[in-house]
């Protein structure tokens, strides 16, 4: 703070207006109560539709009833929705924030890249078959080449041009692996096809066990990076003006943007959209600020992606569509319709 | 204007008469070298295969003075095949240059702005929904490409296209049609997904005279009409405030060079598939390899091309005639080359 600037000057300078920063409180609220609503209706509908009534008795007097079966099956999905959700938001955020680049998502970097080269991998090499099987297989991948990516990007000295043409390498690479084994061998092909699309349909218990650690730990460094990077954004030299450290800042947010998105493409497989979309909504009202941001990404990014898989639901009834391609057939043209509406909000 | 004093070392002017032209001269040699690669690495890779054929052999068939043999091998199976991999190569290249300018990302790629999704999207409704035939994939992939094309135009569209606005959209396009093209995927019986993943890869296996021609053409009009317009993009760059100033109708400029983009992306796109990353590297590698600010976009053009041919060379020494699909090869050469650059650069401290 400049002790001798003039008096306008120093309003000018003063945090958001109180009222401003009551809506934002409130919208935060409002966020969380959509989130309960789409979670509560992500339990009741599916090929057999509950009462609220019967959701509830299966929630908090789980006495073995069909209804408390058919929750207790559809809670563990809508776990790992919220979960894999937030993941995806909240690396989204951060890797726009880091590479200074609104196009950065997950698959930028190269995990998602990662993660598919591992599955088919397992699949052809290793004879893995079930989905829970793919878990570690995926989150390693997504792990070595997030670190792959980092140092190969410039490590200490990275620059966000630099780490988006690593991401980009690596991912055409593997990519070309990916498809020359595809292309090779049938059954990976098969067994592909329906990973890539990236559904919620497999999550079990022990699937959301493994990979709650992750979460947690990816969304609290996430969250504590809002300040950093903030900085950040303002360019090296201001940043480091302002006492904030690139080096140590930049690798934080690598690592927490792998281990969330990690994880999420471990559990569901690769769904990009959502990191890439919701980060872009929630900065047309909140402004650049990461401190709205990352909380908001964090609550909304399940509210897309829980509420696309309802609606998956309903639409094919009986069957389903998967939540990655509902995510991308209706975020698309919000998408398009938000970036055509106003300025979107620069990084 | 005047040129700074590295740009006058680096360029030379050339006079004839009433004419005079500058002369970028490491732009210049780079070209130059990158033809060479590209027609030697043809010369070669016609050569390769089941019944190989000595480079001088191809080279004499070629003029005309090969035995009966030969001369079908080289002129009725594998010239075509070299042929349409330069078109499609140098298609991409300039039609990936021209994105990257008009956008003003260099991720700003026909692969990224999802016109090489709605190329797959028109072919896999043919393949998947009617199992159509060669020409139906070929028709579907066009057309895919150029509704796709125009769509994002029209979408992004609001008093002129802005940059920004245009990858974005694009990107927004992209994900709608890529998980289209997902769902398709998986409604299809697994002999069409596989037909469907090979077509998806890109690759030259099996073609002919009849897809060069209509490549050809649309290569010999749209080029000069490309070029004819370089100036413009190039002064673009500086913003388009600035460019309106010094006389550019910028939004005719930048509709022309777009759709120009599109139907080069979308007619290569329909003759070899989506060959993958050629469009995003090629004009990135040119770019360091003039070390020339501006599109680019003839260095760009021979890179796409001498790319393309080289990595369907690599793939049949690699891996036997005909086994795997070029858009494999190229993702991971382009890849690998990629990295090469970041690694070397990072040496010398450019980025």
């Amino acid at each position: 703070m400049l002790v001798d600037s003039p008096p306008e000057q120093r309003a000018e300078t003063a945090p958001a207006p109180p009222t401003r920063r009551a809506i934002r409180v409130l919208g935060l609220f409002a966020s969380v109560a959509l989130l309960v609503l789409v979670a509560l209706a992500s339990i009741a509908i599916g090929a057999k539709s509950l009462p609220l009534g019967d959701v509830w008795h299966g929630l908090f007097h789980d006495s073995g009833t069909y209804a408390d079966v058919v929750v207790d099956d559809r809670i563990s999905r809508t776990v790992l929705g919220l979960l894999a959700g937030a993941a995806l938001g909240l690396s989204g955020a951060v890797l726009q924030a880091l590479t200074r680049n609104p196009l950065a998502d997950p698959g930028l970097l190269g995990i998602n890249a990662g993660a598919s080269a591992a599955v088919v991998t397992a699949i052809t090499y290793f004879g893995v078959t079930s989905l829970s099987g793919y878990v570690w297989f995926a989150f390693a991948g997504a792990a070595v080449v997030g670190a792959l990516v980092w140092f190969l990007g410039g490590s200490r000295g990275a620059t966000p041009v630099r780490l988006a043409l690593a991401g980009t390498a690596i991912s055409a690479a593997l990519y070309g692996y990916l498809q020359a084994v595809m292309i090779m061998d049938d059954a990976a092909l098969s067994k592909m096809r329906f990973w890539t699309v990236g559904s919620l349909a497999s999550a079990t218990g022990s699937t959301i066990t493994q990979v709650a650690p992750f979460f947690a730990v990816g969304t609290v460094v996430a969250l504590l990076l809002a300040r950093p990077l903030n900085a950040v954004a303002m360019g090296d030299d201001t940043a480091r003006a302002l006492g904030a450290n690139l080096n140590r800042t930049r690798a934080l947010a690598m690592l927490s943007a792998t281990v969330l998105c990690g994880a999420a493409t471990a559990a569901c497989g690769p769904i990009v959209f959502v990191g890439l979309m919701v980060p872009h909504v929630v900065r047309s009202f909140t402004g650049p600020d990461l401190r709205w941001i990352l909380p908001y990404a964090t609550i909304l990014s399940p509210v897309l992606l829980l509420g696309a898989d309802v609606l998956g639901r309903m639409i094919a009834r009986p069957a389903e569509l998967q939540v990655g391609i509902v995510t991308a057939v209706i975020g698309g043209p919000v998408f398009i319709y938000l970036v055509r509406r106003r300025r979107t909000a620069q990084l | 204007m005047t040129a700074t004093s590295t740009q006058a070392l680096r360029t030379r002017a050339v006079r004839t008469g009433g004419l005079s032209l500058r002369l970028d001269l490491r732009a210049f040699t780079v070209v130059v070298l990158l033809l060479v690669c590209a027609l030697a690495a043809s010369v070669v890779l016609i050569g390769t295969g089941d019944f190989p054929i000595p480079a001088g052999d191809v080279l004499k068939t070629l003029f005309g003075g090969g035995d009966a043999g030969q001369e079908f091998i080289v002129n009725e199976l594998r010239l075509p095949r070299v042929l349409v991999g330069l078109l499609v190569g140098a298609a991409l290249g300039l039609g990936g240059a021209l994105f990257q300018s008009i956008s003003r990302n260099p991720l700003g790629s026909p692969d990224v702005l999802g016109l090489s999704q709605g190329s797959t999207a028109g072919a896999l409704v043919m393949i998947v929904l009617f199992s159509g035939s060669a020409t139906a994939v070929t028709l579907g992939a066009l057309v895919g490409g150029l509704v796709t094309g125009l769509a994002i135009y029209l979408l992004a569209w609001k008093q002129g296209v802005h940059g920004y606005r245009l990858v974005l959209v694009g990107i927004g396009v992209s994900a709608v049609v890529t998980a289209v093209n997902g769902y398709l995927i998986t409604k299809a019986d697994l002999v069409d997904a596989a037909r469907a993943v090979v077509w998806m890869t890109g690759s030259l296996n099996g073609r002919d005279w009849t897809q060069v021609w209509p490549l050809l053409a649309l290569c010999a009009v749209l080029l000069p009409l490309v070029l004819a317009n370089a100036r413009g993009l190039r002064m673009m760059e500086m913003g388009d405030d600035v460019s309106y100033a010094l006389g550019v109708r910028v939004e005719r400029v930048r509709l022309l060079l777009m759709v120009a983009a599109v139907l080069l992306t979308s007619a290569a796109t329909a003759a070899a598939g989506p060959v993958g990353f050629v469009a995003l590297t090629a004009p990135q590698l040119a770019r360091r390899l003039t070390r020339s600010p501006g599109p680019n976009l003839v260095p760009s053009l021979c890179m796409g091309a001498t790319l393309l041919v080289t990595a369907d060379w690599a793939s049949q020494r690699a891996f036997g005639a005909d086994q795997l699909p070029v858009g494999v090869v190229t993702g991971v050469l382009g890849g690998v080359y990629l990295l090469w650059l970041l690694v070397t650069e990072r040496k010398a401290g450019r980025i």
